[in-house]
């Protein structure tokens, strides 16, 4: 079974914050990681090597340094990767992101395709199902467990609002995982030695074969009008009276809210 | 439009780097160097000390098709197990707000489930309701529910399309917008009309929470966007309104996955702590296992989810998967009431973004009280049962 994981290298958000005087974000500093979500889509795609043979391949898209991130998925046993990267990718949004990463996989062919459930720094979950379409192979989203596998179908279960559906799919399928589905594993010795050995092999847009009015800025219907802070504290409310005096007014808000 | 760095002027000073929200500007050879991951969100621009940074207009970016031809508002209208989901009456509530500013109809789109749901919809204010019956339908799947909306799409042309950011908008969604060629936002917390342009505003948070950004789709049509459920308010209820049900016939969609089983959850951790709308979370300051049963109960009253600071993991009264903060989950609840929890830093910013902040604490020197939007000077062990006692009161 051959498994392509796609990978985005993310600064780690928890840190991030926004200057509200200046609009603009204060980052020193901050690391980049790999998107917590798809170190779990590695950890799968290895998982499902072990079980039943082929290769993982590892891929990314974004600037040169997101190489680094590719070394990681190495040092935790990816047997290749691909940086996907050119100047004429950037400004991408999730359709043009999508475009981008389904040619990158068309070229390198494979049965199953594993993305994080959603990047941190985005927050859009889209990329996933959107690869696929373009792919036009299905998807199953918010995978918790693979249940079982052979070499043409897949059964696994997904994550609903209200509990989970267990879903059946023939092979060639993409998932992608939420953080249930495995603890990732650390990289090993000898993962970090081949990491480092490396040599990162890249695709450009013509290696991709990607047709250019649909990459980058061009190819992205959406723009990003501008950014800002969220609404600063909202005011402090003062609740009067006793103890019993302070609940009541306190769940006479929360049945405003209609939370009680 | 391109952004470009004037290297003449630039001095290498590096304000840009560290302003930038996608990490894509680096110091190259002493010069700002803009690289792939530029989303041209324009906020370097204003802060370059020396005015190195400029926005040059291209021509036109994108094709624009007749976009006047689209029109409507529409609303996919969620089910599950024939019950119309929450985030439905919602949407049809703020679609009815976007469809009044831009003096056109609403209609909503219902997958499965029968007429009496569909006339439910009219009732909530759908002046349409495209409505494909079949048991195939019943079940969310993402390839009919795609493939059918797809079609519909094509047919009837709306120009805005909103469905819940749920497990299933969030899933089958992006198909659509992927196979139409058009822009999707995902978890919108607010939508507005632009005024002169007629475009959606698609208002959304991003980078967990700590900033939000308005995103356009201004050359392709439908704008698509799932909205974050519980945020917009339900539509009101006319059971005499009156609305048409056009039907829609499904033959032709196809499957390649196949639903086994659904299984319905309700045990306390089926809410996962990052969507709760309410939690309740327990420090050091409840004092026990004993001490949670009562965070459990108040919990469990209001519909919620129970988290944890690590103090309260650490002593081993709840498992690590409720801990809230910055080695556990960050959380932004519509109501977060932190019960016997000093407010460290490292708890604060797993939780700070939340809308509405309850603190319980016996000191009232405590830090959680400086984010507290309500703050309770008081012992938990005083506090949680008389909360509880009130609301199963209230429920009785
Ligand atoms: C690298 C690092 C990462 C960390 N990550 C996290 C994290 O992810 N999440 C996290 O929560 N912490 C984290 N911490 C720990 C954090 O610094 C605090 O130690 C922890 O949040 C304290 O938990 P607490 O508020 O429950 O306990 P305490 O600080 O001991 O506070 C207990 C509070 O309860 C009040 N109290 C006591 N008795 C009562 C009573 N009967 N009624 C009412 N109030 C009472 C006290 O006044 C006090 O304010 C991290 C620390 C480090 C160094
Ligand atoms: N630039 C990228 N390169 C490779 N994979 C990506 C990229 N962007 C998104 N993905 C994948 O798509 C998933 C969802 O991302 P998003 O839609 O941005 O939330 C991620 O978890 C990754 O698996």
């Amino acid at each position: 079974m051959n498994c392509i994981v796609c990978i985005k290298q993310v600064p780690d958000t928890a840190e991030v914050r926004i200057n509200p005087e200046t609009n603009t974000l204060i980052r020193e500093g901050i690391p980049s990681i790999i998107n917590p979500y798809d170190l779990h889509a590695i950890e799968a795609a290895l998982q499902v090597r072990e079980k039943i043979g082929g290769k993982v391949t590892v891929i990314t898209m974004g600037p040169p340094q997101a190489e680094e991130a590719l070394r990681e998925a190495i040092s935790m046993g990816a047997d290749e990767v691909r940086l996907i990267s050119d100047r004429a990718f950037a400004g991408s949004d999730t359709w043009a992101t999508s475009y981008t990463l389904s040619k990158a996989i068309e070229k390198l062919g494979c049965d199953i395709i594993f993305c994080g459930k959603q990047a941190i720094d985005g927050d859009t979950a889209q990329v996933g199902p959107e690869i696929a379409e373009f792919l036009d192979i299905p998807h199953i989203a918010y995978v918790k467990k693979i249940d079982d596998i052979g070499s043409s179908f897949i059964r696994v279960q997904r994550l609903m609002d209200d509990g989970y559906d267990v879903v059946e799919s023939r092979v060639p399928v993409l998932l992608t995982v939420v953080k249930e589905i495995n603890t990732p594993r650390l990289p090993s010795l000898k993962g970090k030695m081949a990491a480092k050995k490396a040599v990162i092999t890249r695709m450009d847009s013509q290696a991709i074969g990607a047709e250019a009015s649909n990459l980058g800025l061009k190819g992205s219907p959406t723009q990003v009008k501008n950014i800002f802070a969220p609404q600063t504290k909202k005011e402090k409310k003062v609740l009067e009276g006793n103890l019993e005096q302070q609940i009541d007014a306190m769940i006479e808000e929360l049945r405003r809210m209609k939370c009680a | 439009m391109r952004i470009v760095i004037r290297t003449e002027k630039c001095t290498g000073c590096g304000e840009c780097v560290s302003s930038c929200p996608f990490t894509s500007i680096e110091i190259r050879d002493g010069k700002a160097y803009i690289n792939e991951y530029c989303n041209f969100c324009r906020t370097c621009l204003n802060v370059c000390p020396e005015g190195a940074i400029v926005e040059i207009e291209d021509e036109q970016t994108g094709e624009i098709g007749d976009l006047s031809s689209y029109k409507g508002v529409w609303v996919f209208a969620e089910q599950r197990e024939g019950k119309i989901a929450t985030v439905t009456l919602e949407l049809l509530g703020e679609g009815r707000k976007l469809a009044g500013e831009l003096k056109t109809q609403l209609s909503a789109v219902l997958l499965g489930a029968g007429e009496t749901q569909a006339r439910e919809l009219i009732a909530w204010g759908a002046d349409r309701v495209y409505h494909a019956a079949g048991s195939e339908l019943d079940h969310f799947n993402d390839e009919p529910y795609s493939q059918l909306l797809i079609r519909l799409v094509r047919e009837y042309k709306p120009e805005i399309i909103l469905a819940g950011a749920t497990a299933i908008g969030r899933s089958f969604v992006p198909r659509v917008a992927g196979k139409l060629k058009t822009g999707l936002t995902a978890d919108c917390t607010a939508l507005e009309i632009d005024k002169d342009s007629g475009n959606l505003l698609q208002i959304r948070p991003a980078f967990g929470g700590n900033i939000m950004a308005t995103i356009l789709c201004p050359n392709y049509r439908p704008q698509i966007a799932t909205v974050r459920p519980r945020v917009m308010k339900k539509a009101v209820y006319d059971p005499d309104r009156s609305g048409e049900i056009v039907s829609v016939v499904c033959n032709g969609v196809s499957s390649r996955t196949k639903v086994l089983e659904i299984i319905q959850e309700t045990s306390e951790c089926m809410i996962n702590l990052q969507d709760a709308e309410i939690i309740v979370s327990g420090g050091r300051g409840v004092g026990g296992p004993k001490g949670f049963e009562m965070v459990r109960e108040l919990a469990g009253l209001l519909g919620g989810t129970v988290g944890a600071s690590r103090a309260a993991v650490d002593e081993g009264w709840i498992p690590y998967r409720h801990q809230v903060g910055q080695t556990g989950k960050t959380v932004c609840p519509k109501i977060y009431i932190a019960c016997g929890i000093s407010g460290a830093v490292q708890h604060l910013v797993g939780m700070q973004s939340s809308d509405i902040i309850i603190a319980i604490n016996k000191n009232p020197e405590a830090p959680i009280f400086n984010v507290a939007t309500y703050g309770i000077v008081g012992d938990v062990n005083e506090v949680l049962p008389l909360m509880i006692r009130k609301l199963k009161e209230a429920k009785a």
